[in-house]
């Protein structure tokens, strides 16, 4: 059977520490927007703390060595075979320079960007919810004599995380998972401590992919708040530089062990230049006007049925996905039955089991399976959470094995259905 | 101490080899059962009934066809395991041709062959209480079965896709990022995704998944570039004649019947 976090029982405590630093996310369950679509700036107020100052790569390198310094295992870009992933790395030399990537559809190719840019590419294959809610999780083990079951909880994770070239997207992403994972009833306490340790270092986008809206969505490209560090990258006039502003006071402390000078005012036009023409270009545009409404009065547009016929059921779109939080739990015995765990697993709600009730499967076709998937993730989480579910990342674009695209089927529902008076007309 | 029995009818053998490749768990688990009737493993034979059956082959003879009747008759429990046993196996290939035109072909005298038309799983002659996939199993997977069983519980065996398994391991999609076609979006969980994390496609040797599509995926392998004759071979492999990969492979040329 599966749940969502807020089900995931018996491992869950309400007094979980609350993130610190970086972002410190609204807590209250905010009304949906007016259009209930776009997802509010994580985190409130003056994001910089203290005045933007440019460094080079050696300064880049100054800020890994203090974070591992501090006891942080940081984890950044690197390239690894036919991708750029995110792994520990440990200096700059790690980072992936030189490459970038060309993204459509159902492909993702890495390319070679014939310049020294460290962060010159969009979204990687996976997100940064692999380290925050990984994949698969030990909740607790046990031994089991009659009658009796000891419990030994499994303890917090230990190392605490940085994360280097963490896109806007990705930080609204995280932000949204807060809500879900922190911001209710119950909260997950192994996600709360990896959170409140986090330190952020985010990276102004410069170079969007054909998979990317996040300006649709209102969530990039310029990281705006709910960061430690703040990088954008400059390569102009054959140096290689980076405007940095703290937003949080350990992040202030970091940078003070650069002692680089304040930006200038050219470095500020400059890294404003790097947003806007991020900024337009964009490959994909998703129209979010009135969408809540839209998808819940097209419970019966042929659109799914069309869209059935293409996906595979197979899950990659909401396991990429950075906001997708829905998980299993598995109880695993030994053979004697005196030993068991309790694992915490991804899942996914284009498989036949998450649905599965004692009647069989709530989503028995792929058509009601897609058809939740879009509404949950564009109206109904909007009801649930306050947020859209959707930031605009891409990734569900380029990683379905099918080239299934989210923007084209939600512009699809838009066109009225044969027979059908008006778009979305009548609700189911 | 309940009895377990290991039967075989058409395979390699090699599903049967997964349960002794238990290495460390093999000792506990003859802790919790008795091994009666296992001739691959020992020649010493319990008199049945049997708790539990484990059945590795598929049905190719009209004497594996009554003695699959007898197995079930004395078995409480029947699982079949592997693609042989669940869906007929290679050997199925059979099925897509004329097997009069194979004994001929191969042999001197072929009215000496006593043999079906189709190679056939186990649930196609006798009911069966759990099929377990895999060319061949996992023993992890195997294990799980066996305690389910121990404790009249049912198997927690996912059905889902492969890509489940690549995406939690952090293998990154080779048919997006490489172009390579690969069966992992129609095929059955269990192997751990092992293929795709070599930079391979899935050979899909754990068969279809529970929500598959396979139009669509073979769709994309022609839009990746594979000829139809080769879609026709990727759907025609150990899970040949489980019945959506039969129907995907026979709609593409060169895919026979």
């Amino acid at each position: 059977m599966t749940s969502g976090p807020a089900d995931a029982g018996e491992a869950m405590g309400s007094a979980a520490r609350a993130p610190t630093g970086g972002m410190p996310p609204s807590r209250d369950r905010g009304a949906p927007t007016e259009k209930g679509t776009a997802t509010p700036p994580p985190g409130t107020g003056q994001a910089a703390v203290g005045a933007p100052v440019i460094t080079d790569v050696a300064g880049l390198q100054t800020v890994i060595d203090t974070l591992a310094g501090q006891g942080y295992t940081v984890i950044g870009p690197t390239r690894r075979g036919s991708a750029i992933v995110l792994a520990e790395i440990g200096g700059t030399q790690d980072l992936p320079q030189g490459c970038g990537d060309s993204q459509d559809a159902g492909t993702y190719r890495v390319t070679d960007r014939r310049d020294e840019a460290f962060f010159g590419f969009a979204a990687t294959p996976q997100s940064w919810k692999a380290f925050l809610f990984p994949s698969r999780e030990l909740l607790w083990s046990g031994a089991a004599a009659p009658g009796r079951l000891t419990v030994t909880p499994d303890p917090a994770p230990g190392k605490p995380m940085a994360f280097l070239g963490v896109r806007s997207c990705d930080l609204h992403a995280i932000y949204i998972q807060d809500r879900v994972l922190l911001g209710r009833a119950y909260t997950d306490p192994r996600y709360a401590a990896r959170r409140a340790d986090a330190f952020i270092i985010a990276v102004g986008c410069s170079d969007p992919s054909s998979t990317c809206f996040c300006v649709s969505m209102g969530t990039g490209p310029a990281p705006s708040a709910g960061f430690d560090l703040s990088l954008t990258e400059l390569l102009r006039d054959g140096r290689h530089r980076f405007v940095a502003r703290a937003g949080s006071e350990r992040g202030a402390a970091v940078l003070a062990c650069l002692t680089a000078p304040t930006a200038g005012p050219d470095d500020l036009s400059a890294a404003q230049a790097v947003t806007d023409t991020a900024a337009a270009h964009m490959g994909r545009h998703l129209d979010t006007r009135g969408i809540r409404d839209l998808l819940y009065a097209s419970a019966d547009h042929p659109r799914w049925d069309d869209a059935a016929s293409r996906c595979l059921s197979c899950t990659n779109c909401t396991l990429v996905c950075p906001t997708c939080f829905c998980a299993s739990l598995e109880t695993v015995p030994d053979l004697t039955g005196e030993h068991l765990t309790r694992q915490r697993v991804w899942d996914s709600c284009f498989t036949s089991g998450h649905s599965h009730l004692s009647a069989g499967s709530v989503h028995g076709t792929t058509r009601s399976r897609y058809r939740q998937w879009l509404t949950h993730k564009l109206a109904s989480w909007v009801d649930q959470f306050g947020t859209s579910g959707c930031v605009g990342c891409g990734r569900c674009i380029t990683w379905c094995p099918a080239a299934i695209d989210i923007t084209q089927e939600a512009a699809a529902l838009r066109v009225p259905a044969p027979h059908d008076p008006a778009p979305g007309g009548e609700p189911a | 101490m309940r009895k377990l029995a290991v039967w075989k009818f058409a395979s390699c053998d090699g599903c049967q080899l997964t349960l002794l490749n238990c290495e460390d768990d093999l000792l506990p688990l003859t802790d919790q059962v008795e091994i009666a009737y296992f001739p691959q493993a020992t020649r010493a034979v319990a008199a049945g009934p049997y708790d539990l059956s484990l059945v590795d082959g598929s049905i190719t003879t009209p004497a594996d066809a009554e003695r699959i009747r007898q197995v079930r008759a004395v078995s409480r429990r029947l699982v079949s395991i592997g693609a042989c046993a669940t869906a007929g196996g290679i050997q199925a290939l059979r099925n897509f041709s004329d097997i009069g035109d194979f004994s001929s072909a191969v042999y001197a005298r072929p009215e000496y062959i006593d043999t079906l038309a189709t190679s056939t799983p186990v649930a196609a002659h006798v009911p069966v209480d759990f099929e377990l996939n895999g060319c061949p199993i996992d023993k992890d997977q195997l294990l799980t079965v066996i305690t389910a069983f121990l404790r009249d519980s049912k198997p927690d065996i996912p059905s889902h896709s492969v890509c489940v398994e690549c995406k939690q391991r952090g293998t990154v999609c080779v048919m997006v990022a490489d172009g390579i076609p690969c069966m992992g979006p129609v095929t059955h969980a269990g192997c751990g995704a092992i293929c795709p994390s070599y930079g391979r496609g899935c050979y899909s040797c754990f068969g279809p998944q529970d929500t598959l599509n396979t139009r669509s995926l073979a769709g994309r392998f022609a839009f990746l570039g594979m000829p139809e004759p080769a879609v026709a071979r990727t759907f025609r492999t150990f899970y040949a004649a489980a019945p959506p990969f039969a129907t995907e492979s026979s709609m593409h040329s060169g895919g026979g019947r």
